[in-house]
């Protein structure tokens, strides 16, 4: 426990030091990347331990807070995701050294390094706080630091933009937040997890509400993810990675603390839950399916698999509620395990796609292409962990979502008191699962496949080998997890025992022993079959040729598939809901001339939904302009009078 | 545990007889002769002795691709039941890892047609993803109506659950099951109605189109694996509409492969008596086999 509290400290330490060595680049990346490397390194240790062996750590420090204690606890749940926090923040900074470096001069590397540092502690204190101040500080600070690292590129319009829209949706979860921690405090009065009264009947509903809210846009679900989408590609690539694979996991958390804290689960939240989920999960993946940007469809792909956790976690409360230990252990089991397995394959994605950016200088789709040849390693990682993504055995993606549908598969018998939401979970993921497959082939195909198709992809680079170590230790993990999950069964038992009782999870490690031996068998068949294919060539070399393209001898880069025509059966199907837009030239006579043609990916929600409503909110807010002058003794004035009005209220 | 092996190696050896059934169903309807019945088996002779061509286009993952689409195929295979009896990777909730197996295959086959560069195969593979969006829900509501009537999550137990008295209780149930089934058996097999694979024109083609470059041992691996796919998916509908055990293993898999080629002349005649449909309509024929997993669910629920 001291030694997560060490690394927090090692963490802020190193960002005050790659903050005052900000004018030489190249110490400060290096204090930056070293302080994340070995706080990953010392915080890893209590966090295994407290897994292998579970426990309840505490530290209270004698420091009072305004209204607060400054408590710290370290338990099963918290190491589930400090695991992933540590790991994936060690091989971002290792993968950020490469990476920024041509940055260096032109941006303040010493700023982005205390940022990034100072997110991570941000993200540890989240995780270890007992009590709601600390709890919010941790929260803010980690707002903070990952919006001045999203505004990294604030020449970009884009970018501002995007950083304007996460400043407001990080400031919005943050009032629902506090007002939730209000409600929970007021019975009696401390705001000391451990001294909240466990509160009922509406009182109850309300936290819960406020915490989907609060916590909800933190994660993403949708319709509160607007910012996800705009941030997480404006951000430096291993930022993107920290952001996408951990940073919104924190949303997670924190509704599995108030879930624990409000003990008794009513039915209409799992609910809840599981429609959130399902409708994250498929809209996200179909968004996804839409995008142009490579980066953005990997954004989009968070809010997917946000979904299919929050459809997990569904399952558990549904579970909790009906007393269905088997739902309630295997739905929450499922959501904690693909919480850890989407921050690797995740950050591995991100990372990839950062590779790309940074060769090729772009990550439109339709400008890249056959980039396998140029970067035979970036390439093969983002492959790897699109099957992962795609929760293909017998990579680390299919064991979460496996357990996820054994928990639903276990209760749609005709005794079952959850098969309807059990069968919408598992509809849901069987076509998220198909759309997840569509999408990051796509992807992967559009910018690694084929032929170049414009001169931005002629003559990039692979990657620098700080990025390929970061990249192939996340990829390690993905196939260890995919091959060894039987042995997360027990510590995953042990982060749901405040939920749920854990024994119908520990039980299924029967099942995942089996599904790693299907996991080994199809490797050893992969094997096998390879070794027949080369026997098979006799060392005969292959005759080499041109794309056969049904006869046409002379195919040109420009006659492949693009990858909005890959896409483009689905996405019409789907076109009520994703509003591409589309122009294209109407062909009125018999040799027309030049035409083009342009699809764009709306922001569906955020012009239909957010962008009225902020603009009654501004017609409305100019009504009362006359309150803002500009004069400071008024101002004063006001909070003058405020406080009278509390005061006479409160008399 | 001999037999679990020999039932693997059978379905091994039996699957590349499934097309050349199909063929000598449809040459009959046609009034033809038609090819031997062992064709394939002498194609993939031919082929494996065959020095590959590849595009320059082309890389390590075009190679990969029949790879591991058969290797997939194969892993498939040990996971499912033969005649009733338990395969030898059968375990509570196989079903679902057989799934995602399939998307193994596909996601293996479409990188492979999209790293040639070609338009068509762009093509086929665009088709592929989009039509197995329909068709996973669709299968996987299908296997959960059936697993909603007991037996557990493996394959085995769903179908030795399985009794000609269920057929007799619940037929409306199975009916619907083994229609989704078909529906999807034939999309996934890219047969008449969704595909008809002896077009001759590839813009209309899915899956004939994605494998155009590949030649020698790697179409081999092709062509088998898509024979193993028709047995496996074959033998799910095997399994539903001959519910009847006898205890004998002979027996047993003696009529299990009767079901097989009855199957696979089935398809004959569906590829024989009507035609391809236009590729915006598969997706509307898929939502019929899913309408028809949930009406079953629906039933089942009912029972």
């Amino acid at each position: 426990m001291l030694l997560a509290v060490v690394s927090a400290g090692i963490l802020v330490f190193s960002a005050a030091l790659s903050l005052s060595l900000g004018r030489d680049p190249q110490k400060a990346s290096a204090a930056g990347a070293a302080g994340a490397v070995i706080a990953a390194i010392i915080g890893l240790i209590p966090t295994v331990k407290i897994l292998l062996y579970p426990a309840i750590e505490t530290i209270s420090f004698p420091c009072s807070l305004p209204t607060g204690s400054f408590t710290l606890v370290l338990d099963p749940l918290s190491a589930i995701f400090l695991l992933p926090v540590f790991i994936l923040t060690a091989a971002a900074a290792l993968y950020g050294l490469d990476y920024l470096k041509p940055m260096a001069g032109k941006k303040p590397l010493g700023t982005a390094w205390a940022m990034f540092n100072l997110l991570s502690a941000a993200m540890v204190l989240v995780l270890l706080s007992a009590d709601a101040v600390p709890f919010l500080m941790g929260w803010e600070t980690m707002a903070a630091a990952s919006f001045a690292l999203v505004v990294l590129e604030h020449e970009k319009p884009q970018v501002r933009k995007a950083g304007l829209i996460y400043l407001v949706a990080g400031g919005s979860g943050a009032l629902f937040l506090l007002f939730m921690f209000s409600l929970l405090a007021s019975p009696s009065g401390s705001v000391a997890f451990s001294s909240f009264l466990r509160p009922t009947g509406a009182l109850a509903s309300a936290v819960f509400i406020c915490a989907v809210l609060g916590f909800g846009l933190k994660a993403g679900f949708i319709p509160l993810h607007i910012w996800l989408p705009e941030a997480h590609p404006a951000a430096p690539s291993h930022v993107s990675a920290v952001m996408s694979g951990v940073m919104i996991k924190m949303g997670i958390y924190g509704l599995l603390r108030v879930l624990v804290i409000l003990g008794a689960p009513k039915e209409w939240w799992g609910w809840l839950l599981i429609v959130i989920g399902a409708v994250s999960a498929v809209a996200g993946v179909l968004f996804a399916l839409a995008q142009h940007d490579l980066k953005r469809l990997l954004a989009w792909s968070s809010i997917e698999n946000v979904g299919i956790i929050t459809m997990g976690i569904g399952l558990g409360v549904l579970g909790q509620a009906r007393s269905i230990p088997s739902l309630a252990a295997l739905g929450y089991g499922g959501a904690l395990l693909h919480v850890i397995n989407h921050a690797f394959f995740k950050g591995l994605l991100f990372m990839s796609a950062g590779s790309v950016l940074h060769a090729a200088g772009t990550a439109e789709l339709e400008a890249l292409g056959g980039l396998l040849k140029k970067m035979p390693f970036t390439a093969f990682f983002f492959f790897f962990g699109s099957a992962a993504a795609c929760a293909l055995p017998p990579l680390n993606g299919f064991t979460g979502e496996f357990l996820i549908y054994l928990g639903a598969f276990n209760n749609i018998g005709p005794s079952s008191k959850a098969a309807l939401p059990a069968l919408i979970v598992i509809t849901s993921l069987a076509a998220t699962g198909a759309l997840a497959v569509a999408a990051f082939a796509k992807a992967g195909g559009s910018v690694f496949l084929g032929e170049p198709r414009a001169d931005s992809a002629e003559g990039p680079h692979d990657a620098g080998t700080m990025m390929k170590v970061a990249m192939a230790a996340l990829a390690m993990l993905c196939a260890i997890i995919g091959l060894c999950s039987p042995f997360l069964i027990k510590p995953l038992a042990a982060a749901i025992t405040p939920l749920a009782v854990s024994y119908p999870l520990l039980d299924a490690g029967v099942n995942m022993l089996y599904v790693s031996a299907g996991a080994l068998t199809l490797i050893a068949l992969i094997l096998c079959v390879w070794a027949l294919r080369s026997a098979l060539s006799r060392g005969l070399p292959p005759v080499r040729g041109v794309t056969w393209d049904c006869g046409y001898a002379a195919p040109t880069a420009r006659m492949q598939y693009g990858a909005s025509a890959f896409t483009q059966p689905l996405t019409d199907f789907f076109q009520p809901l994703l509003r591409k837009a589309r122009s294209y030239p109407a062909i009125a006579e018999y040799f027309p001339g030049t035409a083009s043609f342009s699809t764009e990916a709306r922001a569906v929600f955020y012009n239909h939904l957010y962008s009225p409503a902020g603009a009654q909110i501004k017609r409305l807010a100019f009504r009362y302009t006359w309150l803002q002058h500009g004069r400071l003794q008024f101002y004063i004035l006001y909070i003058v009078i405020a406080l009278i009005a509390l005061l006479v209220w409160k008399l | 545990m001999t037999r679990p092996l020999i039932q693997y190696f059978l379905a091994l050896v039996l699957a590349p007889l499934l097309p050349g059934i199909i063929n000598r169903v449809k040459a009959f309807f046609g009034g033809r002769r038609g090819v031997p019945i062992l064709q394939l088996y002498f194609d993939l002779y031919k082929l494996v002795h065959k020095t590959p061509v590849y595009s320059r286009t082309t890389t390590w993952l075009f190679r990969a691709g029949p790879v591991i689409g058969l290797a997939a195929m194969l892993c498939v295979l040990a996971l499912l039941p033969f005649g009733g009896r338990p395969s030898f990777l059968s375990f509570e909730g196989d079903l679902i890892l057989l799934v995602y197996l399939l998307g193994v295959a596909r996601l293996a086959t479409v990188l492979a047609a999209l790293d040639t560069g070609s338009s068509f195969e762009g093509m086929g593979a665009s088709r592929e993803v989009q039509f197995a969006v329909f068709a996973e829900p669709a299968f996987f509501l299908a296997l959960a109506a059936l697993a909603r009537g007991g037996g557990g999550l493996s394959l085995s137990g769903i179908f030795s659950n399985l009794t000609p008295a269920a057929w007799l209780t619940a037929s409306p149930v199975l009916t619907l099951v083994t229609a989704s089934l078909f529906i999807v058996f034939l999309a996934e097999n890219s047969r008449v109605p969704v595909d008809d694979p002896n077009t001759h024109l590839e813009l209309t083609m899915i899956h004939e189109v994605m494998v155009l470059d590949h030649s020698g041992p790697d179409l081999a691996f092709i062509f088998y694996g898509a024979a193993l796919k028709l047995w496996a998916l074959g033998s799910l509908i095997a399994c539903v509409i001959l519910p009847r055990h006898y205890g004998s293993w002979l027996v047993d898999s003696g009529a299990f492969i009767l079901a097989m080629f009855f199957i696979a002349a089935a398809v004959g005649v569906v590829e024989s008596v009507m035609g391809r449909l236009r590729l915006l309509k598969v997706p509307y024929l898929l939502m019929t086999a899913l309408t028809f997993s949930i009406l079953a669910l629906i039933f089942q629920a009912g029972r």
